[in-house]
């Protein structure tokens, strides 16, 4: 059977270099200073769903992102690697979402897009860590959901098996389509950019990319080739209700941010020796650090 | 995240050389194929845009996933199963990853699903390959093969075999036995014609085969009974699907670990002619060595690169006498050596490229209509420089690769000779370019006649005319004295007229105007990106005066009498 799947994914700031800049004096994140990124847990849903594709021909993958228009990075990232489109909801109105608005703002989307087999994204972004927006998704849907997901082993008869990680060890779960899954950072990394897809899509453009002087090279190529315009929602295009978008929508609010510095307030010096590495991992043990 | 492509601005600064213009021009043939595919590009820029973008992936692969395994590799190495080879699991995660990311056939014409990429940006992605896992480079490189088969192979070959490279199956080229190394023409691999089964097949043993398991071979082999010398070799075209050759054994190595050497039995295998008969060795092998050489030029230079980085990585971080012992003249000065030798060896590998690109489109552009004059002439005229620079930069980096990881081991000290660090196994790596795809005395061998002829001598006196920055006029005028030298070199190993010590000087003279050359590319690169180049022009400069003042010497003062106290049976 084919599939239609929908990938979840998220443009962020690449929190896991983060260097003496990453904030700014007043506290919040200094984008400039970090790159922004394909949100890594996201690339591992990707590769799930891309695999699926590999083995159920005629399956599509659907990109959907929320975010600025440079978040149609995101989308060409997932064109690169053998998604067959994505959607880029942008509009003012989103802006500033929590969880909660975002996840309204992804179903309503998904809702035009027309209902998938598959949602998949991953567990949590690592600018927020929240782990929230996939499990809401599945929820203002009415659909089904498995997360910490490591790998999907088969779809058959309309259902999904597949594995998923828990405290300990390894759960195998079968379960009914439509799905929505997220997805850990011990599945399988993403496959590479491929190079005549690049070839093929790096000019691919949201409407709101286009230069603002209408200079747009190549622009008879948009004419002729309509996969080079990526699909661009704003709230209107999928019927939102804008007491439910960004800020309006977000009842989450950010009270104030901290900088925190860690300092060593007490040291300890420890010998080599086999009595000194067992009690500090017992000490550890104890206090939760590890284990 | 390691991109070893963007990570070294060099690479692109090679790539952005003027003559790629008419290389984009004659591989594209007016940007025909942009109606029928949709990665064609549109123009020159376009084309230009989509080759950087295609080494950004090689570079990302390359810094992660091949970075990542390689350790591992050169730990597990390649298995040998049955009859079989399996890779180690870093290699293949490698090569699964190239695959999908559709880096194979890369030169191959888009109608068989390639990438219609010309050699030069090609040879980059294999440089930067071989620079993070010079074993699995191979693997990945041997699909320059497929080269020869397109060149010389029908229709009806390129259409069953040309896709399959495109889809990321690996070659072999089949050429060693144990009788037969340098000297081919000893091939004894038995091809006889089958006329029941309208085919030939393969007898015989093969030995020293890289990634000698592939799903398609070249193979040297012996058609003409009664024949001894190379007049009685062709080319035979073996897939392993039909079966018939098994690896006897995998061969133990001092470095490429990732890259299984084998020893091949062919029993009767089914195989079909490349080309025409007896052309096997004088054609169609020297076509091949001609792209293997280039392609182990390729990965010298990357291996020069890792060298280079290993040894300024450990210089900087690694203190001494209260200071990184980068800032001691003893250390600083074999890394910018280092560096200059680098730098050299990549202008001439490109170089080297663009007259290879140029000269093969040209080819490949006869078989569809008749060359005119001009181009005819161009065509001759790129194919002699090509042939001409080919044994210098296969010869040459392979020598820079050994002395660059030499050198770069000696700056990590008594840490260098631990295998804690890469810099061992880059040593050990580099140890087999010098010697494989003909070592540099063959390459000196396949150089001397454009020694005496005066080849070499003419590019010295072309590259003197150009119009170099003022920074680099004084380096231009020293250049000039040193071609003077090699000269007068020349033309005293001449007149003594004696051919074995024409053979014994050949290395010294073929040294000299490998340097001479180099400095004149590496001039060209400080003019255009002085910030980039100037430094390593300056260094290279110093170095190989000294070097052509030392052949100099050693030739000038030989005479025949002398070869009595070299002779040693």
């Amino acid at each position: 059977m084919s599939l239609k799947i929908v990938v979840l994914a998220k443009q962020v700031p690449d929190t896991r270099n983060v260097g003496k800049d990453a904030m700014t004096p007043e506290g919040t994140v200094n984008r400039a200073a970090l790159p922004a990124i394909f949100n890594p847990e996201d690339l591992n849903a990707l590769e799930q769903a891309l695999r699926l594709k590999d083995q159920h021909p005629g399956s599509t993958v659907t990109i959907l992102t929320m975010g600025p228009p440079r978040a149609t990075d995101v989308i060409r990232e997932g064109l690169y690697r053998g998604a067959d489109g994505g959607v880029l909801l942008t509009d003012r109105a989103f802006a500033g979402a929590d969880t909660l608005a975002t996840s309204y703002a992804l179903s309503q989307a998904i809702k035009k897009i027309g209902m998938p087999d598959i949602v998949i994204g991953g567990r949590q972004a690592i600018d927020g860590d929240t782990a929230q927006v996939g499990p809401q998704v599945a929820q203002k849907l009415d659909l089904n959901q498995v997360t910490y997901v490591t790998s999907i082993e088969k779809v058959v008869d309309g259902k999904i098996r597949l594995l998923r990680t828990i405290d300990g060890g390894i759960e195998r779960v079968e379960a009914p389509l439509p799905i929505l899954l997220t997805v850990n950072g011990n599945a399988a990394p993403c496959r590479p950019r491929n190079a005549k897809l690049v070839m093929k899509y790096k000019r691919a453009l949201a409407p709101m990319e286009r230069p603002a002087d209408g200079a747009l090279p190549y622009a008879e190529e948009y004419e002729k080739k309509p996969y080079l315009t990526v699909t661009q929602w704003s709230v209107a295009d999928v019927d939102g209700d804008l007491n439910q978008c960004g800020l309006a929508g977000s009842p989450t609010k950010v009270k104030a941010v901290q900088n925190i510095v860690f300092k060593a307030k007490e040291s300890k010096r420890l010998t080599a020796s086999d009595a000194d590495v067992e009690d500090l991992v017992k000490e550890l043990l104890e206090s939760h650090t590890i284990g | 995240m390691a991109n070893c492509y963007t990570d070294h601005p060099e690479l692109r600064f090679e790539l952005n050389h003027p003559l790629m213009k008419r290389i984009v021009e004659l591989k594209e043939r007016n940007f025909r194929d942009k109606e029928l595919f949709d990665y064609a590009p549109l123009d020159h820029e376009d084309a230009m845009d989509s080759y950087d973008r295609v080494l950004d992936i090689v570079g990302e692969i390359t810094g992660t996933t091949i970075a990542d395994n390689a350790e591992g590799v050169d730990l597990e190495g390649p298995h040998h199963e049955g009859d079989r080879v399996r890779y180690a699991s870093g290699t293949a995660q490698n090569l699964d990853a190239m695959v999908k990311a559709g880096l194979n056939g890369m030169t191959m014409p888009r109608r068989y699903n390639g990438l219609n990429f010309p050699i030069t940006p090609y040879t980059m992605c294999a440089e930067i390959v071989a620079a993070k896992d010079a074993g699995f480079g191979n693997i990945w490189s041997l699909q320059d093969c497929i080269e020869t088969l397109y060149e010389f192979g029908n229709e009806d070959q390129h259409s069953r075999f040309i896709p399959r490279i495109c889809a990321g199956e690996t070659m072999s080229m089949d050429l060693t036995e144990p009788d037969a190394g340098s000297d081919l023409q000893s091939v004894m691999l038995k091809a006889t014609y089958d006329e029941e089964n309208d085919c030939w097949r393969l007898n015989g043993v093969k030995r020293f085969i890289t990634n000698g398991d592939a799903d398609l071979h070249l193979v040297l082999a012996r058609s003409e009974e009664g024949t001894t010398d190379g007049r009685g070799l062709s080319m035979f075209i073996y897939d392993k699907r039909d079966g018939g050759v098994n690896v006897r054994r995998i061969e133990h190595k001092l470095g490429i670990h990732g890259s299984p050497t084998c020893e091949l039995v062919y029993k009767n295998a089914k195989a079909e002619l490349c080309g025409s008969r007896k052309l096997g060795l004088i054609k169609y092998v020297m076509a091949l060595m001609n792209g293997a050489r280039l392609g182990i030029a390729a990965q010298s230079v990357g291996l020069s690169q890792a060298a280079y980085d290993e040894g300024l990585a450990y210089a900087r971080d690694r203190e001494q006498f209260g200071k990184a012992i980068i800032n001691f003249p003893a250390v600083y000065d074999m890394l910018a050596l280092m560096k200059a030798k680098l730098d050299a060896g990549r202008a001439l590998l490109y170089q080297c490229a663009r007259y290879v690109d140029i000269y093969k489109a040209l080819d490949d552009i006869s078989r569809e209509r008749k060359l005119e004059a001009d181009e005819r002439q161009e065509q001759k005229k790129y194919a002699k420089l090509a042939d001409s620079l080919t044994p210098l930069a296969k010869g040459m980096n392979s020598e820079y690769a050994n002395q660059n990881t030499f050198d770069a081991l000696q700056i990590h000290g008594g840490s260098g000779f631990m295998m804690d660090y890469p810099i061992q196994r880059y040593v050990r790596d580099a140890r087999i370019t010098n010697i494989y795809e003909g070592t540099t005395q063959l390459q000196v061998v396949a150089a001397i006649r454009y020694v005496t002829n005066g080849s070499y001598l003419a590019q010295m006196r072309e590259f003197e005319t150009a119009q170099v920055s003022e920074a680099m006029q004084p380096l231009q005028a020293r250049a000039k004295a040193m071609a003077d030298k090699f000269a007068e070199a020349v033309e005293h190993v001449k007149a003594a007229e004696n051919q074995e010590m024409h053979d014994i000087c050949a290395r010294h003279l073929v040294e000299m105007a490998a340097d001479v050359i180099m400095l004149h590319l590496l001039m060209y690169n400080a003019t255009v990106q002085p910030e980039m180049f100037e430094r390593s022009a300056r260094v290279y400069a110093n170095f190989v005066e000294a070097e052509i003042a030392k052949h100099y010497a050693w030739v000038m003062h030989f005479d025949a009498a002398q070869l009595a106290d070299y002779r040693q049976a």
